[in-house]
This record gives structure tokens, sequence and C-alpha cells, in this order.
């Protein structure tokens, strides 16, 4: 199992990670790689476009069904989509009550144990938004992700997220094995998209992976279920996954420890690029009806 | 007041005394608010059917009186094991008083264990710093040489990372960096006290074996001829280590006990407190990893460890619990293979003594119905003794076993005559089993102190074979494996049985025809 190689995709929700991460995957597996995805989102949408499925089962919700997750068994929790792309999901409570992260955790044990991670060259965890509590760091933890790729755009939330995540990643870093593998920038078209992923790259002491440009195939495939490497396999689209696939193939061993960077820094990295206007701080506080007598 | 300092009435008479009475008296007519004598009997004698054993049974979301404890308890058991080794239990104070208290009310012995004291600021903000300050304070109070870590409920429903933090800690030089720390992850909800012992034991062979949690080289199998053996989660251990090194040593095999506490659990009154006493040496650990061979006594209580050993590339022989004469002699053919050596004579002996105490005795225990309750392979081995006495095991209850487990028992039953009218229920409670001694009632009940309720409820003599045994003294100390250890099971059996033979016979004139001197 030396060989085994284990990635996670982070990053803020709605910014297009599960899209990303499924696409790559779809030509890591053209690629001749055999891959597990482990889906650590509630929501459960990290396999739809494998599998052509709304959502598949997840691992809590049948294991509520069942009793305890001691009661399943592998086969009921995963599912095998486009290119033999082994499939789970980990699911979660329903919103507003119990724990999503202990969730995270009991799902990734269950897999571990039963033998999910058998005979696969990629296992691959696909977690939501900010790392909020330990269960979402469970990817990673000693001896799961050896990288973790950010997914973000050119906006201010996405780029908090991605400091936010590497935070995450520093608390295990000095102690353990697990790296930054780099940011991949999913265009929004917002102003100087580029730039802006680039220079927050380098602050954060990583590099930029890939930059992938919009492209409305994305949606086309999307409504379909299925990624654009199989729904347009010749389009330009499809090319970009492949390109950015080739690039995390091989960036095993080239992690960095990450360098996150305070509120300020960020902001004033923002500002350099335009994205945030500089505030005059004697107005901060001030009605308008203040800012009118004082002007 | 019924109460003078020259005559202290113990509170089993003193709440007898008329003051007491009267106040029990006025606190039920006034404030208890009490349904009427006949309505309590009435549900009491409903609890006792059929139709209330059905309901009982399809209950889904409740479990009333659980036979099993939680995974941290394995956990510390194990710590115990091993040499000037502190258990050091990640999460909060109240978890930690319960393993400790819970094995000194069994094993009447002081059992050493720390908390990392988590609080809601810990729960909010993650344990990190309790791992900190707590290793420091462990290390530096009570000069472990090894401090194994574990973790309650709370600590991993937040996600605490040990490995992460034992290395966070020792960059923060809570202890030296090449001070041992082996840990577990031992989630309370699941699983239990087996499957934490289980993680635990597990912990400390992968630590020592790999590397040290990168701190060192991983050791390189060489093998020899010497043994292991792991016993398993064990309220007996203090008898049954002394009596399986016992068995070692006649056969002069070399062997190593990976995680012995019966050291810890059996120290001397003579002024000097010992806070570790005996267990498994760091040493002995790694020299472990080079045997050609480990007994696992208790399946269920090494599953993980078992596949880690094959991988290792041990012979493991996978046992469970057996006891009684064709449980001790599979121990025994085992070690006779395993050593290429013929049974020494001295346990062609017992084994012979054995025999010919069953025989002595079998007419008493011949056909007797049987309950018995407990971890999935102390069950086992009891079932097995059970039927090679000629008694009938009716009822086989555990809470911690499994259809898998259910399947051994139900092979065991159908192989034996005295087998046929025995059913095995899998992750049941006391609870059921109450309703099952009303509805299909059995001469004993095998049990731990937890079944004095049942004896009560039901009637049906508690013959006290499982931990935790609060209730009675010193039962720890005698073995219930090899064939010493059957010796006692069997004469526990009996004791019982003629107990309640004389005091079923006992009223004169009435009953006292068969109230005889000799049984």
């Amino acid at each position: 199992m030396a060989s085994l190689r284990q990635i996670a995709f982070y990053g803020k929700g709605g910014i297009g990670k599960s899209t990303t991460s499924q696409n790559t995957l779809a030509a890591l597996a053209e690629m001749g790689q055999k891959i597990l995805i482990v889906g650590c989102d509630p929501k459960a949408d990290s396999t739809r476009l494998i599998l052509h499925a709304k959502a598949q089962d997840t691992i809590l919700s049948l294991a509520a069904e069942a009793g305890s997750v001691e009661d399943l068994e592998l086969e009921d929790v995963m599912k095998i989509g486009y290119r033999d792309i082994r499939c789970v999901e980990s699911g979660g409570p329903e919103p507003g009550v119990g724990c999503a992260g202990r969730g995270v955790i009991t799902s990734i044990n269950f897999l571990e144990e039963n033998g999910a991670y058998d005979g696969v060259d990629y296992v691959s965890y696909d977690v939501l938004g900010d790392v909020v509590c330990g269960g979402f760091a469970m990817p990673i933890r000693e001896n799961k992700a050896q990288e973790i790729y950010i997914v973000m755009s050119g906006e201010m939330m996405a780029m908090y997220a991605a400091n936010n995540i590497s935070k995450g990643i520093l608390k295990y870093a000095n102690s353990g094995g697990v790296r930054l593998g780099g940011l991949v920038c999913n265009e929004r078209q917002t102003d100087k998209e580029l730039e802006l992923a680039e220079s927050l790259a380098k602050k954060l002491g990583t590099k930029l992976i890939h930059f992938v440009p919009r492209d409305n195939i994305v949606q086309h495939a999307e409504l379909r279920r299925m990624t654009v490497i199989e729904y347009a396999p010749d389009s330009k689209q499809a090319a970009e996954y492949r390109n950015l696939a080739q690039k995390v193939h091989a960036n095993a061993g080239n992690g960095v420890i990450p360098t996150p960077i305070s509120m300020d820094e960020l902001e004033d990295l923002l500002m350099e690029h335009g994205i945030m206007q500089a505030i005059d701080e004697s107005q901060v506080g001030k009605t308008a009806a203040e800012l009118s007598v004082a002007a | 007041m019924p109460q003078s300092a020259e005559k202290v009435l113990d509170h089993e008479l003193l709440f007898r005394e008329p003051e007491y009475q009267q106040i029990f008296a006025s606190k039920r007519a006034q404030f208890e608010n009490k349904h009427s004598d006949a309505k309590v009997d009435e549900v009491r004698d409903w609890t006792k059917t059929k139709e209330y054993q059905e309901k009982n049974f399809a209950r889904e979301a409740l479990t009333v009186n659980p036979a099993k404890a939680c995974q941290p308890l394995g956990a510390v058991y194990v710590a115990n094991g091993f040499h000037k080794t502190l258990s050091f239990v990640h999460g909060s104070q109240g978890c930690v008083a319960y393993y400790r208290s819970h094995f000194s009310r069994h094993f009447k012995e002081p059992t050493s264990c720390v908390s990392s004291s988590m609080t809601e600021d810990a729960a909010v903000f993650g344990g990190l710093n309790n791992m900190i300050d707590g290793l420091a304070n462990s290390y530096n109070l009570y000069k472990p040489e090894m401090i194994a870590v574990s973790t309650t409920c709370m600590a991993e429903v937040i996600g605490d990372d040990l490995d992460a933090f034992i290395k966070n800690a020792k960059q923060k030089g809570s202890v030296p960096a090449d001070f041992d720390v082996p840990f577990a992850h031992t989630p309370a909800f699941v699983g239990s006290h087996i499957t934490g012992y289980d993680n635990a034991i597990l912990g400390v062979l992968k630590h020592f074996w790999d590397g040290k949690s990168k701190t060192a080289e991983p050791l390189v199998r060489v093998p020899n001829d010497s043994i292991n053996f792991i016993g398993g989660f064990d309220g007996f251990v203090v008898g049954n280590m002394k009596e399986i090194k016992r068995i070692f040593d006649l056969f002069e095999i070399d062997y190593t006990v990976l995680c012995d506490p019966s050291g810890a659990w059996s120290t001397p009154t003579d002024g000097e407190f010992r806070m570790y006493q005996g267990g498994t040496t760091k040493a002995e650990v790694e020299r472990a990893l080079h045997a050609k061979a480990t007994i696992v006594f208790q399946e269920y209580c090494c599953e993980k460890t078992t596949k880690y050993l094959h991988e290792k590339g041990h012979e493991v022989v996978v046992l469970n619990a057996p006891v009684g004469v064709a449980g001790t002699d599979q121990l025994v053919m085992a070690l006779s293979r395993l050593s290429g050596k013929p049974v020494p004579a001295q346990l062609e002996l017992e084994r012979g003594l054995l025999v010919d105490a069953m025989a002595d005795s079998q007419a008493h225990l011949h056909g007797k119905r049987f309950a018995l309750y407990g971890d999935p392979d102390q069950l086992i081995g009891y079932t097995q003794f059970l039927l090679e006495l000629g008694a009938e095991p009716v009822h086989v209850l555990a809470t911690n076993g499994g259809e898998d487990w259910a399947d051994k028992v139900k092979a065991l039953l159908a192989a034996s005559p005295y087998g046929q009218n025995g059913k095995v229920y899998p992750k049941r409670d006391l609870w059921h089993l109450r309703s099952l001694l009303f509805t299909d009632p059995v001469d004993f009940v095998i049990g731990n102190t937890y079944g004095k309720y049942l004896e009560r409820d039901t009637g049906t003599p508690l013959v006290r074979l499982v931990f935790p045994i609060f209730d009675r003294h010193h039962y720890h100390r005698f073995p219930t494996w090899g064939y010493e250890g059957g010796m006692r099971v069997l004469v526990t059996l009996l004791d019982e049985f003629f107990e309640t033979l004389d005091a079923n016979t006992n009223v004169p004139s009435k009953t006292d025809y068969s109230f005889d001197i000799i049984r």
C-alpha cells in the first residue's frame, strides 16, 4: 500500500470544488489510475457527476437506517461510476442537529476498516468549505491525505477560506506529513483574477497549480450529471482538466507547509489588486447625516 | 436516635429503626404519589408475561442495563498491563473517575489513571492545550516510563487528533522527544470495552514495532522460537495470569505476555504504595515482534490486533477464552505443537484431577439449566464448559457480541445433546434477559454483580463469574483458566448449587427431609 496516493480538495462552498475535483479525477481515471472518491460534505454532491446520480446514499444515512455503522457492509455504501471510479459519500445529520464533523470521522474509519482503500491508486477527499472543527480536519490527519488542493477564485470570501484552510493544514503540517499541494483557481471572471490568485499562492508559500477558465460547457455537462471529460471529451475544457490532472499527478511529494497570512495582510492584498477599496478611517462609524454635515 | 457511639448500627439495620421507618412512611404518603399496591403488582406481573417479552424484544431505540462498558475502560486496562505505564485519558474528568472506581471496586486495589481534564473551553477550542499541560504534569508528577493515551467521547466528537497532539506536545517540551507515548482513539460510543482493549494494545504494538511515531526506525522482525500471549480483557486476571505463566513455565517455553496487569491489581500492604507494579516492559514488547507465534486468548478482544500480527508474519492462534477440560486442552495442545514439546506430566496430572472432580460432582450439575451473559469470548468458554459438565446453557446473551459470535455459540450448542434448548442473544441487554428468565426459567444465572437485580426479581440464583464483581471479594485472585481454573469454576458452580439446595430444603418438618449432611 506504499504507492497509495491520498489527496483532498478543500474550498469555500459554491466555488465549484466538487465540479473541479470530479473532472480532475475523471481525467486521472482516463490516465489509468484507480480512484476512490470520499465525499466529506453533508450535501453529498461530491460524486454525482461520476455516478450520474442525483445524490448517492450516504454512509451515515444508511447507518441511521440500519441502526449503526457496524451494521453496514462496504457494498452498501460504495458505488462504481465512470471508468470504475469508486464513490462513497459520508453524508451527515439533518441541518441543525448532531455533529457533521464526527460523521466524517466515523465514515473514514468505517472505510479504512472495511478495506475500501485496498487496490486503489488514489483516494480523494472532497471536503466542505471551512475547516470548522476537528472532524473536517480528519482527511489531513497523519496517514490520510498527503496533499491538499484548495479550490478558490478571485473573490474575497473564497480567498479568505483558502487562507483559513491553510491555517488548518499548518496545525497538522509541523507534526505530520500533510502538505499544501497548491491552489486551483476556478475562474469567476472577476477583475485581475489570475494575478490575484498567483499573489495569494505566493503569500501562502505555494503555487497556483492551474487556472481553470470559465466555460459554459461545464454547466451543460452538469445538467446531464456528467463530467466534461465524459460529456465532451474533445472539448477545450476537457483538455484543461486533463492538464490539471497531469499537474496533480506530477505534484506528488512537492507539497509545502503553508504560510497563512493575517486578516490585515489579506485585506492589503485585495486592495493592492483593486478588489477592495481602501477605507477612509475618518469615516468609519459615521452615519449618513454626520457625513453630510462634515461635508 | 437509634445510632449511638457505643453500638454503631450498619445501614443494614439502621434504617429498620422506627425513626427511619416513620420517615419513609410519611414520605411515601405525602410526596411519592405512588400508584396503589394492586396496580404496581399488576404491572409487575405483566412484565413477566410472554406478551411483555415480545414488546421488550421489539425495542429499537432503548437499551436497559447493557452488559458492557465503554472503550476507554478497556484502554485503561491495557495501560495497566505495561511496566511503569501511566494511563492517560484525553477527555473529561468524570469519565476517568469511572474507570478508576470501576476497577478499584472490582479488584479492591487503587487504579492509577489520569485525565486531561477537558472542560467547555477545550470542547470549543480543541484539547491541544490540555494534552500539552496534561502530559507535562503526568510526566513530572508521576514519573512514568511510558504514558498510554486514550480518549473519551468528548475528545472524539470534536475530532481531536492524538497523533498530531502528542507530537505538538513533544515540540512544546511536555515530555522528551523520545519518551514513549503510544495512543489509541477509543470513542466510548463505538463498540465496548473489548474494542477499547483491542485499539489500545494495537496502539502499543504499533508504537514500538513501527518506529515510535517516526522518531525511530521501524523494527525488523527476526523470527525466534518464542511465543507471545495476549489474554484479552479479563476480570480474573490476577489469578489467570499466574496460572498462564505457570503453564508456560511447565512447558519451559520462551514466552512473552503482552499486557499483564496482574501486578498492578495485586499489591501487598507493607507500608509502601506502589503506583506501578509488574507489567510488560518495553524491552519485552520490542522482543515480542520476533516471536514465531502469538496466542490471542480472546478473539473478540483482539480483532484488529490479530490482523496486525498476521501482517507482521506471526502465526496467530486465536482462541475464545477456552475453559474446562476440552477448552484447556485447546491451549495446551497449541502450546505443545508450537513449541514441539510434549505436554508436561504436571499438566496431565491436573487434567486428570479436574476430570475426576467433574465426575465426582456430575450428578448435581447434569441437566441443570443456565442463563449466562458477559463478554463474547468468555461466554464461548463457559458455554463449552457447561456442555462438558452436562449442564444446559439455555440463554446465552452478550450486549457486545455480534452475529458472527452468535454463530459460533450456536455451533457449539448444536454439537452437544445438552445444547439443544439453547438460544443465543447477540446485542441484547439485561432487561431482555429479565423477560427470558420469567418466560423460560432456568436454574442459575452466570453473570456479574449487576445480575443480583435479576436474581432478586426472578428468584434465579446468581453465580458470579463475570466482570465486574463488586459485591463479593477477591474472586479475581483465583484463576478460571487452565485445568486449575476449571476446578475453580466447577467449585463456584457447585457452591451455588448446594447453597440453593440447602436454602430450598431447610424448612423444619416441611422440606428438611432433604436437608442432608452429605451431598
